[in-house]
Formats: structure tokens, sequence, C-alpha cells
């Protein structure tokens, strides 16, 4: 009754605020469409597994210096299973007659990479022999932004969700109505149960748009279902919201959750799969794994890219969950600083 | 012979031990210590910055005292129950600007569990106090300063509370309207019901049953308005307060 009234209060308090709304349903839009317009490809070094690979090819790949690392097989099974694991990028079938590739799909520049590296080994070898190219996921139009559009849709969402959130909640101290309805009868749990129902609706509002314009206006490469993005979607920015509203209470203006945003915020993109991250130290590779973006970026990845069904999400799911009951938790005992009962 | 329910009759709204508070080494109350028996109009007075508010949040339980005790109607302090027992106003009109009056209102109301037709009536109620009927569907930015005031008042005024405390009700509110939200107040003290309130104001304080003065977080005088005047030898009450700051500022 308390948590409705309270979350009517929220949208009401939207409704009336044209601007904010405007940046929560449009800004990650027009940013996703300025993305696609302007990204490129960037420096790869992919691994391929050959199998029955006579030595005059290896020669050819070691000739060639490339960047790439050479995975030798002798049975296509084993060597179509680490691809599927994702251990490599692509499998090259090299025995007598037409060679024939499989790529992993997931990435268009590491694709690009490989057709090139193999055309090249395969035209010294013969010259007419072009390899018959497969993909596991994905195929061959797929652009550089299909492959991280999903990564952003899951940052933007995050993003302005714990903007507004953090925003909102610190205004409710700032103006001193926090004291007032802490001064009515309200539970903190009712509280942190208001704002996550208020601003759900308007979250679930942008999700739903967002995930929209990207597989039908900006026409990213959708192989999964648009209810498991949804999902995702709705659970990463509930995180944000309960993210945003904690550590709201430790700023004392709109100019310090500003600062956030380097600390929180810019760390979760770049760990979150928009950059390779092989070349970094394994130990600091694991910072990945406290971040809730990761587990959002990768599950929106495997449901647009691979089209991956519940077993495969359940996992990111679980996670992201965790983290908005932890983090509305926290919430309800840093309440305990303005009311301790 | 008394029965349990002369026994609760006969507990003080609001009952103080021996409170002090400090914010860092800053002391602001000292060992204050206070009685305000049921349908009294307590008024405190004292210069700004002397610990008005403070008090008057310790009473209620907002703000938590470094020691002593606070019961209100028998209860010890702070409790969550006691939330619901009376209706604060705050010095600063805490109110949410991108809302009508109205939804301020019923969001205030639901909070304290009013729904309904009950709501609606007591949103009458509570904003034709305040002679804000006509402006309910407004969006409160849009109220002056004297509007945000009385729709603050309407709002702790709104769920029936048996104890109301106000801090500073009437600033920027004009004398007509004043003088009538001042005739509800003394209505509402003869129903029962206990109000405490602070203010600048002299010709306010004259209309209160007893006025504790605080200066420099210490309770120096606790009386009738006339007992206060009598005491000092002073016709008015102003006289009177500066007679007494002047008292306690020689004895530290
Ligand atoms: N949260 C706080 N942190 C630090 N100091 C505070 C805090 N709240 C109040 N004070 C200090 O306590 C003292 C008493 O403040 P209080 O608000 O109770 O005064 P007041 O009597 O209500 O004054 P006024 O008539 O101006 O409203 C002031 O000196 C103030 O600076
Ligand atoms: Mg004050």
């Amino acid at each position: 009754m308390r948590v409705r009234a309270l979350a009517v209060r929220i949208v009401n308090q939207f409704l009336r605020d044209k601007r904010t709304l405007a940046l929560l349903f449009l800004a990650p839009l027009l940013i996703l469409s300025l993305m696609k317009l302007v990204f490129g490809g960037q420096a790869i070094s992919p691994v391929i597994g050959i199998i029955d690979a006579p030595a005059a090819l290896t020669d050819k790949f070691e000739q060639l210096n490339a960047e790439a690392e050479i995975v030798l097989y002798d049975n296509y099974d084993i060597a179509k299973a680490a691809l599927q694991a994702g251990e490599l990028d692509a499998v090259l079938q090299a025995g007598s007659g037409i060679p024939e590739l499989m790529l992993e799909g997931s990435d268009p520049s590491v694709n690009r990479a490989i057709l090139l590296l193999v055309q090249n080994a395969t035209r010294i070898e013969g010259g007419h022999n072009a390899p018959v190219v497969n993909y596991l996921h994905g195929g061959p139009d797929l652009a550089p932004f299909d492959a991280f559009g999903p990564v952003l849709i899951g940052f933007f969402s995050f993003f302005f969700v714990f903007l507004l959130a953090g925003v909102s909640f610190l205004r409710e101290r700032t103006s001193g109505t926090l004291e007032r309805l802490l001064a009515t009868p309200i539970r903190r749990s009712e509280i942190v149960a208001g704002y996550l129902a208020g601003f759900g609706i308007f979250t679930l509002l942008q999700a739903t748009l967002i995930a929209w314009y990207s597989v039908h206006v900006l026409g990213l490469h959708m192989a999964g279902s648009i209810g498991s993005m949804l999902l995702i979607n709705v659970l990463l920015s509930l995180t944000a919201l309960t993210l945003g509203t904690l550590l709201s209470s430790f700023a004392s203006s709109e100019f310090q959750i500003i600062q956030f945003i380097p600390i929180v915020i810019v760390p979760q993109a770049f760990f979150s799969g928009l950059f390779n991250l092989d070349a970094m130290n394994p130990w600091l590779q694991k910072l990945s794994l406290i971040m809730p973006l990761t587990y959002g970026a990768d599950a929106m990845q495997g449901i647009m890219l691979r089209g991956e069904g519940w077993s495969d999400l359940q996992l990111d799911v679980y996670v992201l969950i965790g983290f908005s009951v932890l983090f509305a938790l926290m919430n309800v005992v840093a309440l305990k600083k303005h009311r301790r009962m | 012979m008394r029965s349990m329910s002369d026994v609760s009759q006969i507990c003080p709204a609001i009952e103080l031990q021996d409170i002090s508070r400090a914010f860092g080494k800053r002391k602001v109350l000292s060992g204050i210590t206070l009685t305000i028996p049921k349908g009294e109009l307590f008024g405190l007075l004292g210069p700004s910055g002397s610990g008005k508010t403070t008090l008057v949040k310790i009473m209620t339980g907002i703000d938590r005292a470094d020691s002593g005790t606070v019961h209100m109607l028998g209860e010890t302090m702070p409790q969550l129950k006691m939330l619901q027992t009376f209706g604060y106003m705050a010095q600063s009109d805490a109110l949410y600007n991108e809302l009508t009056g109205k939804q301020n209102l019923a969001f205030f109301g639901a909070m304290f569990g009013l729904k309904g037709r009950a709501l609606e009536s007591r949103i009458q109620y509570a904003a034709g106090l305040v002679s804000l009927n006509e402006h309910l569907n407004v969006q409160t930015s849009a109220y002056s300063g004297g509007m945000k005031r009385r729709l603050s008042l309407a709002i702790a005024l709104l769920h029936e509370p048996k104890l109301l405390v106000l801090d500073e009700p009437t600033v920027g509110i004009d004398p007509v309207l004043r003088k009538s939200i001042w005739r509800e107040l003394v209505h509402l003290t003869k129903q029962g019901i206990t109000i405490i309130l602070t203010t600048h104001v002299m010709d306010e304080a004259e209309k209160c049953d007893r006025l504790g003065l605080i200066q420099n977080g210490k309770l120096i005088a606790l009386n009738t308005p006339e007992a206060i005047k009598l005491n000092t030898g002073s016709s008015t009450l102003e006289d009177a307060f500066i007679a007494l700051g002047e008292r306690a500022g020689e004895r530290e």
C-alpha cells in the first residue's frame, strides 16, 4: 500500500519532468545510433584449429608471419567441440580436395581477419581451391556493430538508470523530503521497494524501447528471443537502480553523483566485453567478476549473437538478481543512517 | 482508585529527561528536562541557533539525543509505531515540487495509511484549514512561499494526529490567514490534541498555554506567558525574554 503510493509518486514526478524522461528513453537510442555510424575494427590475433594439415600449409602460415595461433587436430569432432566452447575462432579442414573453413562467427572483425589469412595461405598452395566457408554463429553479413551492440545496449540501460536513480534519491535527501518521509510510519524496506517499483516501470519501458530500436531500426543481428533480451535488460537496470540509490547515500550533491561515473561506470565498460581483455594481467581480469555489467553484457551477447536459451543464461540471470538483492538490502541498512528503526 | 485507562490518560504527551545533544564537539542541547501534558499548546522560543529545531526533532525521534530519555504518551522513543501518532511540520517545506498540492497530500496521506474516501475528506479538511482548496491541482513548484508553508502544515494535520509538532508553522503567512490558522490550532487543543510549536513571533507566544525559553541549549524559563511577565516585572513578553536572556548570560 505504502509501496504502491511511493511508486505512484515517483511515476508522477517523472511524468512532470519531460527532459529527464527524454534522457532516459532517447539518449541511449541516439548514442547507439552514433556508435553504429562511427565504429571501425581493431587488431586481432585469432586461434585457428587445423585438421589433417599438410606440412606445406602450416609452413605457409609460418611464412605469412600471421598474428594467428595455430592448433593442430587430427579429429574433426574434437576441433568442433573446441570451437563451440569458444577456445577456437575457426576450424580449417585442409585434407585433400577443397578446404573447408568453419568460423565461430560472433566477432565480425575476427571473421574478416581469419578469412583474409586463410585465403592467402590457400592461394599460394594452388590458386583455384578457395575454401568453402561456414559459420557456427551469425553469418557473412555480421558487422562489427552487431558484435558489440549487445554490450552497448546493456551499458546504456545501466548507465542512465544509475544516474537517474542516484540523483532522484539524492534529491529526496537534500530537499528534506526524506526526513519528512521518515517521520511517517513507512518502513525502510518499503522505501527501497517503492523506489524499485516506481523506477521498475520506467526501466521496463526503457528496456523495451531500446530492444525494439536496436533490432528493428538499427537492424542489429538477433539470433535469440526478444523476451530474454528484455529480461536481461530489466535485471541489469534494477542492478543499476539499487546501486545508484546506494551510492547516492555517499554523495552530497548532484555533482558528486557525476563523480561516480569514472569510478563505477567507466571501468565496467572496459571490463564488460567492449574491449578484448586477453592482453591484461589475468589477475586483473578477475576484477570483471564483481561487475554487474560483465554478466549483463555476456548474456546480451549470448542472446543476440548465439541465440542462447535459458540453460546458457541462467547463471547470468541469477548473478544479476543476486546483485540487485544485495544492493537493495544494503540500501535498507544505509537508511539506518537517517532513522534507526 | 484509578483504572488502567486513567493511567494512560495521565501520561504526559511528551516527557524529556536530561536531554543532551552535541554535533561533533559543539554542544547544542544540555540537560533539558521538560514535561508537556496532553492537550497543552506549548511554545518553544529562543534565539536563532539556540537548539529549538534540534529539540523538537529529538521529541519525535527523528533525531537522537546523546544522553537522556524521551517518552511520548508513555512510550519510550524512538519507536516505529509512534510515528503514526504525531504530525510533524519541519522548518523547511519538504515538498515534492514536481507534484501538485493534492498529489503531495495524497502521497503523505497514504504513508499514514489513509485511502479512498477517508483520504479525500481529510485532504479537503486539511486544505480548507489553510485555504488551499482552489490551488490543489497546481504544481507546488508554482506555489508562493506562504502557500508552500500552508501545504506543509496541511500535510502535518492530515492523519488526525493526537500530537502536532510544528517548527515555525506560520513563517511567511499573511496576518489574516495566520489568525485563522491560530484559531484552528486553539480549537484543536480544546479537543485534547497536544500542540508543540516553535516561534519567533511574540503575539503568537502570548496565545500559548505555556512557554519554554531556550538559550545556548539550556532551558532558561518554563512557565505561562503571564507568570513569565510577572516574574520579570515586564509589561510585554518581548521585554521579559530580553531580561531573562540577560540574566542567564550573566550567570554563565
Ligand atoms: N545536522 C547538524 N550538524 C551540525 N550542526 C547542527 C546540525 N543541526 C543543527 N546544528 C547546529 O545546532 C545549533 C542549533 O540548531 P537548531 O536548528 O536547533 O536551531 P534553532 O533554534 O531551530 O534555530 P532557528 O530559530 O534559526 O531555526 C545550531 O548552531 C546549528 O548550527
Ligand atoms: Mg529551527
